[in-house]
């Protein structure tokens, strides 16, 4: 398996082997069960499904869902593989099986921001402080021509709500890999806030 | 599961109980290109920051007619050691009034010494 689903804990800073200080996320990795798995003659596609977090309460179609795992789980998420054959319903994984070195993608979701300017959500430049300038400090500018085209071109960025979106963070080195406690240390930020959920991904496109 | 049950922090038994006022030297590895050495720094602690694996203190010391500071991490596995030489009296957590002082005003008062005996 090459993916769990965890809980991003926070931001510490950590103390590598040469005496550099790093700043690292502490993510809870695991422990997951595969609850699923989808196979292409019935599913169309290959994946296996994880579950994570424990919970006291399902109501029934969860638990009849869950009846095969053993374990009552909160959420759910499917991860694509290519060979499902290795993976058995029930089955645990945890933090063993990232081990310091190997390079994650980290999915979350990012800090909502509620409804904010085009100078905070776009990296506008907003108006000139001075020079006469009144109430334009933050204002956009110019959202298009006159006659022709006659219209606002659709996609133009505008002020509107930011965060709370999927974001994946790409080829993040894993730190410190402790699967005792089932705790990953990976370098740099991961999107979200303490104690959301965050998928972890050996890295696509790096260190394969 | 919290954060701070997750990091641990070793303490170093080498590195001595100290406060702000302090003074005290510091047994610091110094990496310069290949070689790693141990730089031994005295002066007087004029900050300790308390936070957790971040905690960092600050060294003050005045050398041919300079004022130098120097932050070192707590628990940073490049710092080896920390002695103290004297134990300074002061009634302030930040001794940012001493950068203001030269010569005899920027001394601080000892603790824990008496007229005959000799303290901590």
């Amino acid at each position: 398996m090459d993916a769990l689903i965890g809980r991003k804990l926070g931001m510490t800073q950590t103390f590598l082997s040469d005496g550099r200080v790093e700043a690292v996320s502490v993510l809870e990795a695991g422990p997951c069960w595969v609850t699923q798995t989808r196979t292409a003659e019935r599913d169309g596609y290959t994946a296996v499904q994880l579950g994570f977090g424990q919970v006291r309460r399902l109501n029934r179609p969860e638990r009849g869902h869950l009846r095969t795992v053993g374990v009552d789980l909160r959420h759910l998420r499917e991860f694509r593989v290519d060979d499902v054959s290795a993976f058995q319903v029930g089955q645990k994984v945890g933090a063993e099986i990232f081990a310091p070195g190997d390079y994650v993608d980290v999915v979350g979701i990012s800090r909502g921001r509620g409804f904010q300017g085009g100078v905070k959500r776009h990296g506008f430049r907003g108006g000139p402080k001075t020079h006469g300038q009144s109430d334009r400090h933050r204002a956009p500018g110019s959202i298009g021509a006159t006659t022709t085209p006659g219209k606002v071109m659709k996609g133009l960025r505008m002020a509107g709500h930011m965060g709370a979106r999927r974001v994946t963070v790409r080829n993040l080195q894993v730190v410190e890999s402790n699967p005792d406690r089932g705790v990953l240390l990976v370098r740099g930020g991961v999107p979200g806030a303490p104690n959301t959920l965050v998928l972890i991904r050996r890295a696509s496109k790096k260190g394969r | 599961m919290r954060i701070d049950d997750v990091v641990e922090i070793q303490p170093n038994p080498n590195i001595a109980d100290f406060g702000p006022g302090d003074t005290v030297r510091v047994h610091a590895k110094v990496v310069e290109g290949e070689r790693e050495r141990t730089q031994v720094l005295e002066g007087t602690v004029i900050r300790v920051r308390q936070a957790g694996v971040g905690s960092t203190f600050t060294l003050r010391r005045v050398t041919h007619g300079v004022g130098v500071e120097r932050t070192f991490l707590l628990h940073s596995p490049r710092v080896e050691k920390v002695e103290v030489m004297r134990a300074g009296k002061v009634r302030r957590a930040n001794l940012y009034y001493l950068r203001d002082r030269i010569g005899k005003a920027a001394r601080v008062k000892e603790r824990g010494r008496t007229t005959n005996q000799q303290g901590a």
